[in-house]
């Protein structure tokens, strides 16, 4: 049977890189997409790739505190889900859309 | 075996991550985001975080998705009208976009040459005992704060959701 061209375990840069890539999709998402909640969806996405620099640091530095930051994170991201959805359904109740483009009130 | 799973995974990972930004409709969106969040939870799990992935399974993937897709059907919400593009952006987008995560991942891939492979079973400070222990012990103040800003978010999700519309 021929040797596979891939190691036996995954190094903690192969982590941090496919770390990397989701937060740049995230961001790609936030920038490009125009419907709220979908923008909304991309933020959620990058608060993931984050807490996987986290873990993966919490095992290269073997200590626990990468989790706890990482539990942090998660609380933050509920609460901020919690409001960030309440604001929206607010602004869908006034305005009928949800639209970035079409909330505008703050732009000059 | 790590190293497959850990590709399986990622690969799903991203697969879905891409397909989050390029769907039209919220409910594919949110469906590809639960997509990432179960593969990255058996990725916290290589990583001995055996807490962190049960938390992300339920509050991420349960909890926050679940409000996610209940607004997206409370609202009743469409796919999204494109404006049109530049004619290079349509061409040269997706090359581009290859092109610079290839770069940061050979990038990163430089910067660390031989950091050593991750073991499942390798670290296994990373159970519930363990995370309560630091938690209540050296975290205890952060962890306070947090059942604060809970409360917060509480009330203000209740009075901007309530706010009748004149």
């Amino acid at each position: 049977m021929p040797q596979l061209p891939i190691p036996e375990t995954a190094p903690i840069s192969w982590y941090l890189t496919l770390s990397a890539i989701l937060f740049a999709l995230g961001v790609a998402g936030f920038l490009f997409r125009r419907n709220i909640i979908t923008v909304f969806m991309s933020i959620e996405l990058m608060l993931n790739a984050v807490n996987l620099s986290f873990v993966t640091f919490s095992y290269k530095l073997r200590q626990v505190d990468g989790h706890i930051f990482s539990f942090f994170v998660m609380v933050v991201a509920a609460a901020e889900a919690a409001v960030g959805l309440a604001i929206i359904l607010t602004v869908f109740k006034n305005r009928q859309t949800l639209e970035i483009d079409e909330v505008s009130s703050l732009k000059n | 075996m790590d190293a497959i799973l850990f590709l399986l995974f990622a690969t799903i990972a991203v697969v879905c991550a891409v397909n989050l930004v390029l769907q039209k409709h919220p409910i594919s969106s949110a469906l590809s985001l639960v997509g990432v969040m179960g593969s990255l939870a058996v990725l916290y799990l290589l990583l001995g975080g055996e807490f962190i992935a049960m938390a992300q399974l339920i509050v991420y993937a349960g909890a926050i998705m679940v409000l996610f897709v209940f607004v997206i059907m409370l609202l009743n919400a469409g796919t999204e009208q494109r404006t049109k593009r530049h004619l290079w952006a349509s061409y040269a987008g997706i090359p581009l976009i290859a092109a610079s995560l290839g770069l940061g991942a050979y990038i990163i891939q430089r910067a660390l040459p031989s950091t050593e492979g991750v073991k499942f079973g390798g670290f296994q400070g990373g159970g519930a005992y363990e995370i309560g222990k630091k938690l209540f012990e050296v975290y205890v103040l952060p962890f306070e704060v947090t059942s604060v800003l809970i409360l917060v978010a509480i009330i203000g999700a209740i009075v901007l959701a309530s706010k009748e519309v004149n």
